[in-house]
């Protein structure tokens, strides 16, 4: 493979690892405070992305203030999941809003199957993303530039939320202990919608970037990804946000690399996600940069 | 200051206070003393409403705080350090610190509180930029007062303050308790280390099986025949 092949693959793994990174920073985030698997973030990350649909075709918004619309929307999708789903159920065993979670995630597609329809639909992409430019003798996609930087900003502004803000401390003391927290005056239920808010948000960044990627818009699009960036933090140590940042751009470069080197297993790409993950299992159950896991109390 | 009256507390079906009755007066050292069990930590857990399922009256300055939650009860001005220091290891001394002056909004109040944290307790600054978990026993003993000083709050209720620590340092942390309530705070003290505790303390209870036995001051009790077979080693 020459060089600038790889480079453009590089690019190609560097986009779809950024997105899955976004999404697994929502994963991880609620883990570490709730211990919970919010199985309804792969639908968050679909609800963006379904979200410019209906900003751009129902209201005419231009695209791009489509999208920062349906981030903040789709937010507030998220905040009231959590107010609606898991928050009665906060005292409750762990399990039962793990299955809140999965009930949820069904709602949520079905919901947007009655609103939006069951047909894939296409969605708005400005075309001098897609033209591709050369460099030298690499043939770049401005979209595989875009995506990965504007996902670098979001991880810049989410570790200034997290360690330079009020809220940030916050957040990082109830991920350790949230009763010592509450005593402390921090108001719990307050941050835990912040992180829900945060998460989300970024979910449906990737979302949005993610059809501008691959247009075609279906109610059930968010589960692999949302699967896969599942994966992505439990492969960077679930509850670690650098974690699920390196978790998910490793994995979007591995499918990528292993793709592009081995073309006949391009069959198998969603099963390398899966291989990974057993991988990490077997060798470090803990993640690649996961604590260890001490259960609460 | 502080009038608890009448406090019953259930953990599922354990009655763990049955009907408690206690006076804190504004600028006192008031302990409670008792075994294991007894329900000391139940009484400032209620107090600082963490425990819901409670019945009674709890007032602060004359009004009814028993249905408040822990940050409104943080921000009336009651504070409580828990048993086991609970500081929060992941995250520097400094943020320890701001994390107890979470509920306020005065940040030049906050700063200034910040310097006089770092007065009484100089090796906190030293340590500031460290990691909570990285600190020595006695050390987060510091951090633990000083988390809950930065509150603001006139009322300290503190957990158990000189468990697992060297006699050293236990002595050590009961003259900051006293420090502290000579410059103006009120102190509900609860402790094993019953002769220390009744040493400073203004007024004592005794706490058995959820209820209070004997009350008097301090040096009453540590002269009390009952209190000096039960609880100081005849």
């Amino acid at each position: 493979m020459s060089l600038a092949m790889f480079l453009q693959h590089g690019l190609n793994g560097l986009t779809l690892g950024s997105l899955y990174a976004l999404i697994a920073i929502g994963y991880t985030m609620v883990y570490g405070i709730l211990r919970l698997i919010n199985f309804a973030h792969s639908e968050i990350f679909m609800l963006g992305a379904y979200f410019v649909l209906w900003g751009t075709t129902l209201f005419f918004l231009p695209w791009y203030v489509a999208m920062v619309v349906a981030v903040v929307v789709t937010a507030g999708v998220g905040i009231l999941v959590d107010r609606v789903a898991y928050r009665p159920l906060r005292d409750a065993p762990r399990i039962s809003a793990l299955i809140s979670a999965i009930g949820v995630s069904f709602f949520l597609q079905n919901l947007t199957i009655v609103a939006f329809g069951a047909i894939p639909r296409e969605v708005y992409r400005p075309l001098w993303l897609e033209t591709p430019m050369l460099m030298g003798e690499v043939r770049v996609l401005p979209l595989t530039i875009f995506v990965p930087t504007l996902s670098f900003l979001l991880m810049l502004g989410l570790v200034w939320v997290v360690y330079r803000t009020k809220a940030g401390l916050g957040m990082r003391a109830i991920s350790k202990d949230i009763e010592t927290s509450y005593i402390m005056g921090v108001s719990v239920n307050r941050i835990i919608s912040l992180t829900f808010g945060i998460g989300s948000a970024l979910a449906a960044a990737s979302g949005i970037m993610w059809a501008l990627r691959y247009p075609q818009l279906q109610p059930v699009m968010g589960s692999i990804p949302g699967f896969k960036a599942f994966i992505a933090a439990v492969f960077g140590g679930i509850g670690s946000i650098p974690g699920a940042v390196v978790g998910g751009v490793i994995l979007g470069f591995t499918e990528i690399m292993a793709v592009a080197f081995f073309p006949d297993l391009a069959g198998y790409r969603d099963a390398f996600a899966f291989v990974l993950l057993i991988a990490i299992l077997l060798i470090k159950p803990t993640g690649l940069m996961g604590a260890k896991l001490e259960d609460k109390v | 200051m502080l009038e608890v009256q009448d406090l019953n507390v259930f953990y599922g079906g354990i009655h763990a206070l049955k009907g408690l009755t206690i006076q804190v007066p504004q600028g006192r050292v008031v302990t409670l003393i008792g075994a294991n069990g007894a329900g000391k930590s139940s009484t400032l857990r209620a107090i600082a409403g963490l425990i819901r399922n409670k019945k009674g009256h709890i007032r602060y300055r004359g009004s009814e705080i028993s249905g408040l939650s822990p940050v409104d009860i943080v921000k009336s001005g009651i504070v409580m350090a828990p048993e086991g220091r609970k500081i929060f290891p992941h995250l520097s001394v400094l943020d320890n610190l701001r994390l107890g002056a979470y509920a306020r909004k005065d940040k030049a109040g906050v700063e200034k509180d910040l310097k006089w944290v770092y007065e009484l307790f100089p090796r906190l600054e030293d340590r500031k930029d460290q990691k909570g978990g990285t600190l020595s026993g006695g050390e987060q003993q510091m951090l633990a007062l000083g988390r809950a000083l930065m509150s603001a709050a006139d009322l300290i209720m503190l957990d158990e303050p000189s468990l697992g620590l060297a006699p050293k340092l236990v002595r050590e942390v009961f003259e900051i308790i006293a420090t502290i309530n000579a410059l103006g705070k009120t102190v509900l003290l609860v402790e094993q280390n019953a002769f220390a505790a009744l040493k400073i303390a203004h007024h004592a209870y005794v706490l058995e099986v959820g209820a209070i036995v004997l009350a008097g001051s301090g040096e009453e009790l540590i002269a009390d025949s009952r209190v000096r077979d039960a609880y100081l080693g005849g």
